[in-house]
């Protein structure tokens, strides 16, 4: 069930906004494997008050409980072993290295994608802190002004627990799906930040503002709420590989718009092919309030992730945009859920993938509209491109539409670089890796141009850096 | 310095379309290849550029001296050979400006850019040239284009990239006649003494625009005979039931 918002939230003074300071770090990490003793010492390091240990400790239970969901989602699940994994690593215990310790390709890859100097060491794990107080200073100072609150989540549930509280897990219920009862479990790291009625924060907000060792961590756990009328752009991640040392990363985010918010959350993500990025997103758009999900996943040995918008609100709109790529040896199993709960509520789906390789890209969607409700509407579109003849690619739309008086629409495609495109391209001079990437940017063009400038341009050149792989 | 064709003689698997072709176009000149459907007129240009449908199983062509059959298209394209496309292919989601800029920048040294500034200027000045109006910058490379449309295209492709040899496949094809004019003009500008072209066309209605040198006719996959611009006059009347006539005389 979802709680409304308290009331007296919006008196929240800026003033004691950001002088927070961390508690003093255990110098031990949690060891292997997530127990009860786990969970007790994540909350005694991260001096938890009672309610979240609780929180936890049940959240265990539930994860605990719940069989790995292989009944519909890809058996590689069951090559996860989480007693293998360590669920908390305190800064002391963090794997350093040195910037001539990190591979030659990826460097490179730094370099082609023009990633800043200072950015580059702390993707590559070298710094454990990217500095960008200069950048963020005049930011942060709008955003006090505005009476923004934009800090980690676990400043957030320490200092504003009157706004924390209410929404916390209620969006995204622990027991959603196992990976979800993890991150409750074991979560540190991610964003919280509330903006007030009306405010419209002007600058898309990025992790990268206040990013330290935690942000990029792996069970993040990120809340949003935008009070009503307000308006609020947060973007996470970059196209640059992170170069990653531990393999099982579940977040989960959480975002609610009030009446008349609008909440737009970007993410790019470029994962080691390593990794099980096991992830939970999900929005509920309140009153002609609106939540889109921008969403671009590369890389990774299997993402399962499928944005999610609860209209719960009359004239309420959700959207996913959404784009995958998938090389050899990757999994993309991504999608949207999008659950109807008021009358003429709006959804829109964009999906596109770009299969490389033996690269494997899913589609999983739901949408759900009951049948006592009227004039919702809900576009569907999926369109997969193959780049070589041993890429794959599948949807899997579920659509309960109850009654008549809805409208949806669902098209799907699948489709190749034509030879004769390539041909064509090449004759004007073009590089087949060239014209291939040119192609593939054209594929998912109108897409990307929902990412901010700076993703976009990255982006580009991430695709031309896949494809150069990819011929030949 | 010359398009040389020695012999050509090119198949898809267990057809042989070109037999033995031979063609020497030399910069300046005006070509023109005239044949009757499925002679392998479109077959000639493809092969000339490197499609890799066909097998070139005898004989030679050079560029200028440099043997081209043993590159790639893309490699054959930049040493100065352009084809302006019968069935222009569309590029969804690039945009023609892009297209064009990604089409010059491959033949920069690796890490060169080209100016922006300068590349917008002589787009603009092309276009104008051929009567385009400027909205075609932004839209995707022959989506949605007009026939007409996509070989005007071809044509401002040519006129940017300024190829040392240019082949027009078919491009007054549904053209109408004001726009054959056009298309006629952009071509004519064209013209210099360090360019040679070789178009092909079914009517000699073009010819009227753009004067050709050399006249060829083409049927089953050879150049069966060669003239001045008359040539294209009397084909026109005569069809190529003479030339069959005509060929078998002079065997
Ligand atoms: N890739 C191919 N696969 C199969 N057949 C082909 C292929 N390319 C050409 N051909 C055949 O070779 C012959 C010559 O074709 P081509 O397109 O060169 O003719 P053309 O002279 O350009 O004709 P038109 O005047 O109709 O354009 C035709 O019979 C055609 O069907
Ligand atoms: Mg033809």
């Amino acid at each position: 069930m979802v709680t409304a918002l308290d009331n007296d939230i919006t008196d929240i003074k800026a003033d004691n906004i950001g002088d927070f300071t961390f508690p003093e770090r255990n110098k031990f990490d949690a060891g292997f494997g997530v127990s009860p003793r786990t969970v007790d010492y994540i909350s005694d390091v991260k001096n938890d008050p009672d309610w979240i240990r609780e929180f936890r400790h049940k959240a265990l239970e539930i994860f605990n409980s719940k069989p790995m969901p292989t009944h519909w989602a890809t058996k590689d699940l069951d090559n996860i072993h989480f007693e293998e994994f360590r669920y908390y690593l305190s800064d002391g215990q963090k794997p350093k290295r040195s910037w001539d310790e990190v591979p030659e390709d990826v460097k490179r890859t730094f370099e082609r994608l023009g990633i800043p100097e200072q950015e580059r060491k702390f993707l590559a794990g070298v710094e454990a802190q990217y500095d960008s107080e200069a950048a963020y200073s005049n930011v942060k100072k709008v955003l006090e002004d505005q009476g923004v609150i934009f800090v980690n989540s676990t400043e957030g549930l320490h200092k504003y627990p009157e706004i924390f509280r209410p929404w916390f897990g209620k969006v995204i219920p622990t027991s959603d799906n196992k990976f979800s009862a993890l991150n409750s479990a074991v979560f540190s790291g991610g964003s919280f930040i509330y903006v007030p009625k009306g405010v419209k924060v002007s600058h898309p907000l990025q992790a990268y503002f206040r990013i330290n060792s935690e942000q990029f961590g792996q069970f993040e756990r990120t809340l949003i709420i935008a009070d009503e009328g307000s308006e609020i752009m947060y973007m996470e991640g970059c196209t640059a590989p992170k170069f990653e040392t531990s393999t099982l990363h579940s977040a989960v985010v959480e975002l609610v718009a009030m009446k008349g918010a609008k909440i737009q959350y970007v993410t790019v993500q470029n994962w080691s092919s390593n990794v099980f990025n096991l992830v939970t997103k999900r929005g509920i758009a309140h009153e002609d309030a609106e939540v889109r999900w921008i969403d671009c996943n590369i890389g990774s040995r299997l993402t399962m992730k499928y944005p999610g918008v609860i209209m719960k609100g009359k004239r309420a709109r959700g959207e996913v945009i959404s784009i995958a790529l998938a090389n050899s040896g990757q999994h993309q199993d991504t999608g949207a859920k999008m659950i109807h709960l008021a009358d003429d509520t709006t959804s829109n789906v964009v999906w596109k993938s770009i299969s490389i390789g033996e690269g494997r890209s899913t589609y999983r969607g739901q949408v759900h509209i009951p049948k006592h409700l009227k004039g919702c509407k809900n576009n569907t579109e999926c369109d997969a491109l193959l780049i070589n003849s041993s890429s794959r690619t599948d949807t899997y739309p579920a659509i309960s539409v109850k009654g008549n008086k809805h409208a949806t629409q669902h098209e799907a495609s699948v489709s190749q670089v034509s030879e004769d495109q390539i041909f064509y391209l090449m004759q004007r001079g073009l590089t087949e890796a060239e014209a291939m990437s040119l192609s593939v940017n054209g594929f998912i063009n109108d897409l990307v141009k929902e990412f901010p400038m700076e993703y976009s341009v990255e982006l580009k050149r991430l695709i031309d850096l896949e494809m150069e792989g990819s011929v030949g | 310095m010359s398009l040389v064709i020695e012999n050509l003689t090119a198949q898809i698997p267990d057809r042989q379309i070109l037999n033995g072709l031979n063609l020497t176009i030399n910069p300046g000149e005006v070509h023109a290849i005239m044949g009757p459907n499925g002679s392998g007129k479109s077959t000639l240009s493809k092969v000339l550029s490197g499609h890799s449908d066909y097998e070139v199983t005898a004989g030679t062509v050079t560029l200028d001296g440099q043997n081209i059959l043993d590159l790639e298209v893309d490699a054959r394209a930049r040493t100065g050979l352009f084809l302006a496309f019968q069935y222009p292919h569309e590029i969804p989601g690039v945009s023609n400006a892009n297209f064009l800029r990604a089409a010059l920048k491959a033949r920069l040294p690796e890490g060169e850019d080209i100016d922006a500034v300068a590349f917008y200027k002589q787009l603009y000045t092309r276009m104008d040239q051929l009567e385009m109006d400027r909205s075609f910058t932004g839209r995707s490379v022959n989506e949605g284009f007009s026939g007409g449309e996509k070989k005007r295209n071809e044509i401002l492709q040519l006129m940017m990239l300024e190829p040392k040899y240019a082949i027009l496949d078919e491009t007054d094809s549904g053209l109408d006649i004001d726009a054959l004019k056009v298309v006629a003009r952009g071509v004519n500008a064209m013209r210099s003494e360090s360019r040679g072209f070789l178009l092909i066309t079914h009517y000699q209605r073009l010819l009227d625009y753009i004067q050709p040198d050399i006249v060829h006719v083409l049927m089953d996959g050879q150049i069966v005979l060669t003239g001045g611009k008359d040539l294209a006059l009397k084909l026109e009347e005569k069809g190529y039931d003479w030339v069959k006539d005509e060929v078998l005389a002079t065997a």
